[in-house]
């Protein structure tokens, strides 16, 4: 990029520039793509020493390491599988998402859009700020001080909405570290990560368009409709993807809320629930030599999970940047 | 929304600009109206729960919400006509989304600052866990070690990351090549990697293939692999924002590529790239899940990070917290709160650094904009 070729307007075709480089210019550039190859060897590395450390579970548990709905790996004959703890996972993830992606868009737009322009910038380093608070923290808060709050409305959901079968619980089933309060922490957590790509993209609005629309009559709100959203619709789903990719490996804060069961039930609002982050985290301290495998075995799910998510997602959000075909 | 196309000609053609209409959308009047609704919320509200057996502090807030909601809407239609109630129902539908967001963020600083502040003592930080019982109140402090192994930990995945990442942003934005884009790809998967995973990884390679015991060493590389995707994306938009010109001149100069990397763009993005570290360790400091399997956690104080299980203080609160001695969990709170001003310092201490632009007070907009000019030119 430093030494890219001069063109000149008259000529035709530019000239061929030889670019001959002193022996500290070649170290450089070997050193500096050596680190950026680095990035790569390191990803490679984590998914190989995972998946060699997982090959004695997954001989051990076979097929069944896909549906066995029990860990019991360090057992005389070990049973286990990931299949409550991945749909146990998913089931976070989702709830997590339905509180969290309204609540980006809103806010993506409020501070491209709708903020006083002075107050935009502190107001985005406050939406950082609320990613830079650690997951444990998070946990904290979530079982000390929302869980109380939340139960009433738990209570509320499963009275009136027991129709649905999400919001039935048993009679005598109890409402605290529940799915659902799980999921409205890490809803909280993957907000930041969902509104600042947001927000990039719906900045990237061409302003002649958003002009055109006012122009032409439109209020604010029919100026985001027409232009905004439209234009910002892969940055909503990339957006969204990530924050799906970090609620899915979520760890502390689900570990601390979240009292472990190991079945598959679709009701969110009762007590139990599990995740496979959370699984690897309590389980650690425990486990054996099957255990450890199991749990790595478990982690190389999440991984391969989160990766094929995250790489979806930035492949979204980059093909959406373009704006290419749009004059300004 | 005020037009912003005349201002951006203004800079690029020095050309008068024409006067500027202020589209103000948000009068004193609307304020009043708004404040009106509210009011009137809340009394229907109080009026339905004293009436009905309703009951309940999110109830009433929810109800207060929807109640107000409806009662401006009413007004505004009356007064300016459909289309501008819908208008102005959505702008406060989406400024109470951005308060729903940031309120957590304030009761959380409060709440945990409610909870830890008041046993937080000088001994928290000179006293270790072995040398207070657990039966002790937490005034007796015992955080010592825990911080000491933060600290290394932090330091150790400092040392290794922020110059691995600062030259791979260096690869990425200035040498540049086929494979830049497939890096940038694989640091932004990277970047989603759960942190469990990464600490899982360290465990798998550090622990059992090299054979080495739990440390703070193995901690801090688990640390040090969640902090290299924020420090090399952060630091590569600094990078970015160097003006052309500058690395021009000093290749124009003869200086070789290394010396212009070295001598001119990192002193002009000092200040980004020191945010972008600092904004790397204010992610690894409150790191719990990677902790638990490379450093482990303990309650004494072992200040070498190679050998040993060692502390930290999301360890030691998180092993706390679930203790069920109440002395014990303040304990907790009480590193909660450390943890959490530690993470806000450092967080505004990036912010106030980042601030403050490359060269000068007006410099990002302009070196952008002469960038983007030049790229275009060539």
């Amino acid at each position: 990029m430093a030494t890219g070729t001069a063109t000149i307007e008259h000529a035709p075709t530019p000239r061929p520039v030889v670019v001959s480089r002193t022996l500290g210019d070649r170290i450089f550039r070997k050193l500096s793509v050596g680190a950026g190859w680095g990035a790569f060897i390191l990803m490679g590395l984590i998914g190989m020493f995972l998946v060699i450390r997982a090959i004695p579970a997954l001989r051990a548990s076979g097929f069944g390491f896909l549906t066995h709905l029990v860990w019991r790996p360090d057992a005389p004959s070990p049973v286990f599988g990931i299949a409550a703890v991945m749909f146990g996972t998913i089931v976070i993830a989702l709830i997590a998402l339905a509180f969290a992606v309204p609540l980006s868009i809103s806010t993506a737009l409020f501070l491209t859009e709708y903020a006083p322009r002075t107050l935009r910038r502190p107001l985005r380093s406050l939406v950082d700020l609320l990613a830079a608070v650690p997951s444990l923290i998070y946990g904290m808060w979530g079982i000390f001080f929302l869980q109380p709050k939340v139960i009433p409305l738990s209570k509320w959901l499963s009275t009136y909405f027991h129709m649905l079968p999400i919001f039935r619980v048993r009679s005598d089933g109890f409402l605290a570290s529940s799915p659902f309060i799980a999921g409205m922490v890490v809803a909280l957590m993957i907000v930041p990560i969902c509104t600042s790509v947001m927000r990039e993209v719906f900045a990237q609005t061409p302003p002649s368009e958003k002009e055109g629309a006012l122009a032409l009559g439109a209020t604010r709100w029919g100026m985001v409709r027409t232009v905004v959203l439209p234009f910002g619709r892969g940055g909503i789903i990339g957006g969204s993807m990530l924050g799906l990719g970090r609620a899915l490996g979520e760890t502390i804060a689900v570990a601390i809320i979240i009292s472990p069961v190991f079945t598959i039930t679709p009701r969110i609002l009762e007590t139990g629930g599990n995740s496979v982050a959370s699984l690897i985290a309590l389980r650690f301290g425990e486990a054996k030599r099957i255990g450890l495998s199991a749990l790595m075995a478990a982690g190389l799910a999440l991984f391969a999970m989160t990766l094929a998510v995250n790489m979806v997602a930035s492949f979204v959000v980059a093909r959406s940047r373009s704006g290419k075909g749009v004059e300004i | 929304m005020a037009v912003r196309a005349p201002a951006q000609s203004e800079q690029r053609l020095h050309v008068a600009p024409p006067p500027r209409v202020r589209l103000r959308s948000w009068t004193g009047l609307d304020a009043a109206v708004l404040g009106g609704s509210v009011v009137t919320g809340i009394s229907l509200t109080w009026l339905i729960f004293r009436l009905t057996p309703f009951s309940g502090g999110l109830g009433f807030i929810g109800c207060t919400f929807l109640a107000s909601l409806t009662v401006y809407w009413f007004i505004v239609r009356d007064v300016e006509g459909p289309l501008a109630a819908k208008d102005k129902l959505v702008t406060v539908l989406i400024g109470s989304a951005a308060v729903v967001v940031l309120m957590p963020l304030v009761v959380i600083i409060v709440f945990v600052a409610s909870r830890g502040l008041k046993a937080l003592r000088f001994n928290f930080f000179v006293k270790t866990l072995e040398s207070v019982g657990p039966l002790d109140p937490a005034t007796a402090g015992g955080g010592m070690h825990a911080i000491v192994g933060t600290l290394e930990q932090v330091g150790i995945a400092f040392l290794i990351s922020v110059p691995l990442a600062i030259l791979t942003a260096v690869y990425l934005n200035e040498v540049g090549g086929r494979f830049a884009r497939p890096v940038r790809f694989v640091v932004d998967a990277m970047s989603g990697v759960p942190s469990i995973v990464a600490g899982l990884f360290i465990y798998a390679v550090w622990i059992v293939q090299l054979g080495n015991s739990f440390s703070g060493m193995a901690g801090a590389l688990a640390l040090s692999v969640l902090m290299l995707p924020t420090v090399i994306r952060t630091s590569e938009e600094m990078l970015r924002i160097v003006p052309d010109g500058l690395r021009e001149a000093s290749l124009a100069l003869g200086s070789p590529e290394w010396r212009t990397v070295l001598r001119v763009v990192i002193p002009t993005a000092r200040t980004g790239l020191i945010t972008a570290a600092i904004l790397g360790v204010a992610r690894a400091v409150g790191e719990t899940a990677p902790l638990i399997m490379t450093s482990f956690g303990a309650s004494i104080l072992n200040a070498n990070p190679f050998s040993g299980a060692q502390a930290s203080l999301p360890t030691f609160v998180y092993s706390l917290i679930r203790s069920p001695q109440q002395s014990q969990i303040d304990r907790a709170w009480t590193g909660a709160f450390v943890l959490i001003a530690l993470v806000l310092g450092l967080f505004t201490l990036a912010r106030i650094l980042g601030g403050r632009a490359v060269g000068g007070k007006r410099g990002p907009s302009l070196a952008s904009r002469l960038t983007s000019v030049r790229r275009r030119l060539s």
